[in-house]
C-alpha cells in the first residue's frame, strides 16, 4: 500500500517535470538566457564597426550612457510618451466604459466593435495613421481644412510637439479597447440597487461616482495603468519607427528605437546592451507593483 | 399648456428630461463609434480608390473604387527562386509561422498549464514564476543577444527560427490563461477518474480539456494574433526569405518613395485575420482578457 502510493507519487513527480520541460528549453533559450547574456554583453565593447577595441569595458558603457545626451533625451521622451499615454487611456477608456455600460439599442454591436483597434496589428495601426497624417494627401489635414481649424495643408510631423501629440494620439487610439474591457467587466459587479438607494437619498451624479462607481473600479483602474505603461515601454517601437523615425530633432526617439539604432545601425552591440539593461531597469519598477499587486489578488479569489 | 393639471406638467417634464438625457446618450455613442471605425474606415476607403481620387488637393471623398492596388501588391517584386510576388512570398511565411507558433505553443503550453495546477513536483512553483517574470521582460533588451544565437544556430532568416522564439514568448500567455481554466475545474472528477484506473493524461484529454474547451479556444486566438502581429523580432531577425506580413508592410511606409496606396492594401489584408478572429470570437477574448489580465 505505502509503496503503492509512493510509485504513483514518483510517477506524478517525474511526469510533471516531463511536461513542463520542453516549455522550458524553449523559454530559457529564447528569453531568460538571452536576458542574462545581455546583462553580460553590457560590460564589454563589442563594437563589430570597430573590432580592434573588443574587450572587457567594466561599468564603461553604463557611464558613458549617463553623459549621452542622446540617451538623457530618449529617457525624457519615453517618459512623456507613456506618461501621456497611458493617462489618456484611462481617462478615455472609462468615459466610454461609462457610456457602453447605459442601456441604449445596439448596445452588444457597438461593446463588440470596441474590439478593433486592439486587433489590429501595431504595423498596420503605425502605417494607417502615417497616411492619415500624410502632409500633402493626408485625411487629418483635408479635415481640419474643411471644418475652417487652418487656412492651409500643414507638415505636422515635421513639428516636435505636434508630432508627439499625434504618436500619442496613435497610441491612445490602439490602446483604449483594452481599458474600456477592463473598466466595463468591473461595472459589472456594481449592484444596481446602490445606485437605486443613492437616487433616492437624492446623490447627484458625481457623488454617484465618486461614493459608487469609483471604489469599485479603483483597483481594476490601477492594474490597468500598470499594464499599459508596462506595455507602452515595452512595445512601442515600430509605430514611432514608422510615423516619425524618432524625429523630428530626435522629438519622439523612445527608448526602444535609440537602441535599435545603437544597435543594428551603429552596431555597438555592448553599449546598445547596457542601454537595454537601463531600460529593463526602469520597466521593471511598474512591472513589480504589477506581479504584486496580481499575486495579491489571486491570493484572495 | 395652462389647462393641464399640475400632475401632467410634472409628467411632461419628466418625458422631455428623459428625451434630452437618451439624445445625449446616442450622440455620446455615435461619437464613440465614429472614434473607433473612422480611422480603419479611411485605410479600407483608401485601398479601394483610384490614384487620381486620393493624391488630389484639396482631398475629397473618392468616388470611383478599384482593386488596382490590390492586384498590384499581389504582382509587384518576384522573390527569388520563388516565382511569387515579395507580398504572396510574406503572406505565405506569416501562415506558416503564425500556425507552426500557435500549434506548437498551444500544446506545449496546455501540457506545462496541466502540470502546474494539477501535478505536485518539485520545482512546479518556480516555473510558474519563470513563466509569470518571462512575460514581463523587454523584447529589446533580448533582441540582441537573440540575433547572435539565431546567426549562430544558423536559424537566421529562417521560418522555423521565428517560430522557436515567438513560441518563446507566446507561452507564458498560455500557461496563465490555460492555469485559470484548469483551476476552476474540480478536481474530484479527475479523482474518480483516476480511481477507475484512469492515467493522469487519459484524465487530462477525458476530463479536464473538454471542459476547458472555452479556455483553449481564448488561448489559441490570442496566440494566433499575438504570432500573427508580431513585429519587432521579425524584423530583426529575418531579411528576405523568411520575412513576414507586418515587416513587408513596414517596408512600403518607411522606404524612400512612400507607396500609401499599396501600403493600404496591404494593410488591410494583413490586418484582416487577426480583426475578423478578434470580431466572431470576442467573447471568447473579453474573458481572456479580464480574468487573466493579460495584453496579446
Amino acid at each position: 500500500m505505502n509503496q503503492s502510493i509512493q510509485y504513483k507519487l514518483g510517477k506524478e513527480e517525474n511526469l510533471g517535470k516531463i511536461l513542463v520541460l520542453p516549455s522550458m528549453i524553449i523559454v530559457f533559450g529564447f528569453l531568460l538566457f538571452p536576458f542574462l547574456y545581455s546583462f553580460i554583453l553590457s560590460f564589454f565593447s563589442k563594437d563589430l564597426a570597430r573590432p580592434a577595441t573588443n574587450g572587457f569595458a567594466g561599468l564603461s558603457n553604463y557611464i558613458k550612457l549617463l553623459q549621452d545626451p542622446y540617451f538623457l533625451n530618449s529617457l525624457k521622451v519615453t517618459g512623456i510618451f507613456s506618461f501621456t499615454s497611458v493617462f489618456f487611456e484611462l481617462l478615455i477608456g472609462v468615459a466610454i466604459a461609462l457610456v457602453l455600460n447605459m442601456k441604449f439599442r445596439f448596445r452588444g454591436f457597438v461593446r463588440g466593435l470596441i474590439i478593433l483597434p486592439w486587433a489590429l496589428p501595431n504595423i498596420v495601426n503605425a502605417s494607417m495613421w502615417s497616411w492619415i497624417y500624410n502632409a500633402n494627401y493626408g485625411v487629418l489635414n483635408a479635415l481640419l481644412l474643411k471644418l475652417g481649424l487652418i487656412e492651409e495643408y500643414q507638415a505636422w510631423l515635421g513639428n516636435p510637439v505636434s508630432a508627439m501629440i499625434l504618436v500619442i494620439l496613435a497610441n491612445v487610439w490602439k490602446e483604449t479597447p483594452f481599458t474600456i474591457i477592463m473598466v466595463l467587466a468591473a461595472l459589472q459587479g456594481v449592484p444596481k440597487a446602490m445606485y437605486e438607494a443613492a437616487k433616492v437619498d437624492g446623490a447627484n451624479v458625481f457623488k454617484r461616482w465618486h461614493y459608487i462607481t469609483l471604489p469599485f473600479i479603483k483597483n481594476i483602474l490601477m492594474v490597468c495603468g500598470l499594464l499599459q505603461l508596462i506595455w507602452s515601454l515595452l512595445h512601442t517601437f515600430e509605430l514611432i519607427y514608422v510615423i516619425t523615425r524618432g524625429g523630428p530633432f530626435n522629438s519622439t526617439d523612445i527608448l526602444p528605437l535609440r537602441i535599435y539604432w545603437q544597435t543594428f545601425k551603429s552596431l555597438r552591440f555592448g553599449y546598445g546592451s547596457a542601454m537595454s539593461y537601463l531600460t529593463a531597469l526602469i520597466i521593471f519598477i511598474p512591472t513589480f507593483f504589477y506581479i504584486k499587486s496580481a499575486y495579491k489578488s489571486s491570493m484572495e479569489s | 399648456m395652462s389647462g393641464l393639471s399640475i400632475t401632467e406638467k410634472y409628467l411632461l417634464k419628466k418625458r422631455l428630461q428623459r428625451f434630452v438625457s437618451s439624445s445625449f446618450l446616442y450622440i455620446a455613442v455615435a461619437l464613440i463609434v465614429l472614434w473607433v471605425l473612422a480611422p480603419y474606415t479611411w485605410l479600407v476607403i483608401s485601398s479601394f480608390s483610384s490614384k487620381i481620387d486620393l493624391l488630389e488637393v484639396p482631398l475629397k471623398i473618392p468616388t470611383k473604387f478599384t482593386l488596382d492596388h490590390y492586384h498590384s501588391i499581389f504582382s509587384a517584386g518576384t522573390a527569388i527562386g520563388e516565382g511569387m510576388s515579395f507580398f504572396t512570398q510574406s503572406l505565405m511565411n506569416s501562415v506558416i509561422i503564425t500556425f507552426g507558433s500557435t500549434v506548437l505553443s498551444m500544446v506545449l503550453g496546455v501540457l506545462s498549464a496541466y502540470a502546474i495546477s494539477r501535478l505536485r513536483f518539485k520545482g512546479r512553483n518556480q516555473a510558474l514564476l519563470i513563466m509569470m517574470i518571462s512575460y514581463m521582460l523587454p523584447p529589446i533588451a533580448i533582441v540582441i543577444p537573440g540575433y547572435m544565437i539565431l546567426k549562430a544556430l544558423s536559424l537566421y532568416d529562417s521560418r522555423f527560427g521565428l517560430i522557436l522564439v515567438n513560441i518563446s514568448f507566446i507561452l507564458p500567455l498560455i500557461v496563465w490563461i490555460m492555469r485559470g481554466f484548469f483551476m476552476s475545474i474540480s478536481k474530484e472528477m479527475e479523482e474518480s477518474a483516476r480511481i477507475d484506473g484512469c492515467s493522469y493524461l487519459g484524465s487530462l484529454f477525458r476530463i479536464v480539456l473538454p471542459l476547458s474547451a472555452p479556455g483553449i479556444v481564448s488561448a489559441g486566438i490570442f496566440a494566433f494574433i499575438a504570432s500573427w502581429n508580431e513585429y519587432l523580432y521579425a524584423f530583426l531577425y529575418t531579411s528576405m526569405r523568411a520575412r513576414t506580413l507586418p515587416v513587408l508592410l513596414g517596408e512600403f511606409t518607411t522606404k524612400v518613395g512612400i507607396d500609401y496606396l499599396n501600403m493600404a492594401a496591404a494593410g488591410v489584408i494583413t490586418s484582416l485575420p487577426p480583426v475578423i478572429l478578434a470580431l466572431v470570437f470576442q467573447k471568447f477574448l473579453i474573458s481572456g482578457l479580464t480574468e487573466g489580465s493579460v495584453k496579446g
